[in-house]
């Protein structure tokens, strides 16, 4: 499961939507792993004012990876422009502008996209409900008289 | 051919071997594969966005969802979330190597994301299931607007959901988009291929807000072939001469409907519907 899931999963449990500390879930005991993806600059992009900023830099230190700044990257700080001589030419004449994901915008796609929880558990603030993480799936079905 | 609805709940027809059985068969591959494609279609996505995928199996849809849009998904590639019961199909999805986060989990019991998280969201040949209410305790119309109510507000303003499935019948298809009207959907209802054994209905689902700002059904009722569902939408847009709430035309439907329900009315006479002159 990937970290920008995490900014965006709940507890399930009726009585806890309501309550501000059933989000996050906290992870425990949990094996992480990289799995590389593409960089997608649109989607980041589209993401960013949805993210719960502090939350995930909450979880980033409870799983005891590097910190995250302490404000959200801006939208215009995840393209760079890069000069480069333009494919094929080799008059040394030439050079084009082009735009490219940043930094910020690398380390961002790491975190979000890239940084996985495998295998633990999360656990609700609010009512303690443990859910399990196997093989990077978390198991949500509830026990009846909790729904 | 027979409904699987019909013999078992999901978590036990979705098996090993059923999982199998029905990811392997090209057949069906090429089934979900088109109805998936018509499903983006109405959802019109324009760039990258974060999709939930109910009841998403073993990931068949979310393959052509993490596809780029040069290979024929518009707005592509996007993120998805899946949701499904059977741990079987998810079994085969993470053998696939879906690019998707799955859940182990029954839409029947809501949707765990906060508010807003989704710009959209696609099922394909799932929510009828909710209509089989899996326990004693639980009933198929609480299922139903469990998940509607959630999945309402997992989407952001102005997102969208369609939902392919397979109503066993047109009262099974009333309660469910009706369970989705009263979750605050616009909704409509569209059919290809009406009256043949091909025939798929899609539900098409808008919520207001966003780019939509004021009239909610405003987008399905633009599609072409879309049936629009929404009550709401004779109050707001009636044209002139349409009968007002509480006017003759409208009395006396009501009590042709009271009557045809077994239920005594008093007879129409040329004072029905009139106003009565305040009395001192
Ligand atoms: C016909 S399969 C479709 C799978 C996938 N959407 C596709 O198009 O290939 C129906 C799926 O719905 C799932 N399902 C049924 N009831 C469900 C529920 N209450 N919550 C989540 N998933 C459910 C089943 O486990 C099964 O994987
Ligand atoms: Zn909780």
């Amino acid at each position: 499961m990937k970290l920008l899931t995490l900014n965006f999963l709940t507890c399930a449990i009726k009585t806890c939507k309501t309550s501000p500390s059933s989000f996050p879930l906290h992870p425990q005991d949990s094996e992480l792993e990289i799995v590389e993806a593409d960089i997608n600059v649109l989607f980041l992009r589209n993401m960013l004012p949805r993210l719960m900023w502090n939350e995930l830099r909450l979880i980033v230190n409870e799983l005891g990876l590097p910190s995250l700044p302490e404000t959200a990257p801006d939208a215009s700080s995840l393209l760079e422009t890069k000069l480069q001589v333009p494919e094929g030419d080799t008059t040394g004449l030439n050079i084009e502008k082009i735009e490219v994901p940043s930094q910020v915008a690398k380390d961002l796609h790491r975190v979000l996209l890239e940084t996985c929880i495998r295998e633990g558990k999360l656990v609700c603030g609010n009512c303690g409900h443990e859910y399990k993480v196997m093989e990077g799936v978390a198991n949500f079905l509830l026990p009846g008289h909790l729904v | 051919m027979s409904r699987p609805e019909n013999t078992l709940p999901p978590d036990l027809f979705y098996n090993d071997t059923e999982a199998l059985k029905y990811t392997t068969s090209s057949r069906i591959q090429k089934i979900q594969s088109s109805m998936t494609h018509r499903a983006l279609q109405l959802l019109q996505l324009k760039s990258p966005s974060l999709l939930l995928d109910i009841g998403c199996g073993s990931g068949l849809s979310g393959e052509i969802l993490s596809a780029p849009s040069s290979a024929g998904t518009p707005g592509g590639p996007h993120i998805w979330i899946g949701l499904d019961i059977s741990s079987s199909m998810l079994g085969i999805a993470l053998e696939k190597e879906v690019e998707g986060d799955l859940f182990l989990a029954d839409a029947g019991q809501g949707v765990p994301f906060r508010a807003g998280t989704f710009d959209a969201a696609i099922s394909i040949s799932a929510i009828q299931w909710l209509c089989n209410a899996e326990s004693s305790s639980e009933s198929a119309s609480g299922r139903l607007s469990r998940f509607f109510n959630g999945l309402y507000a997992s989407l952001r303003r102005g997102g969208r959901a369609v939902c392919q499935f397979y109503p066993k019948n047109d009262t099974q298809k009333t309660m469910v988009s009706s369970a989705a009207v009263r979750a605050g959907f616009g909704a409509g209802l569209l059919e290809d291929d009406p009256g043949t054994k091909n025939a798929k209905t899609y539900l098409v689902l808008t919520v207001g807000g966003g780019e939509l700002d004021g009239d909610i059904t405003g987008v399905v009722r633009g599609m072409e072939g879309v049936d629009v569902m929404d009550q709401r939408r004779k109050v707001k847009g009636r044209k002139r001469g349409e009968e007002i709430q509480g006017s003759k035309k409208w009395i006396i439907r009501k009590k042709e409907q009271m009557e045809r329900k077994g239920k005594v009315v008093k007879a129409n006479s040329k004072y029905t519907g009139r106003k009565r002159r305040i009395a001192f």
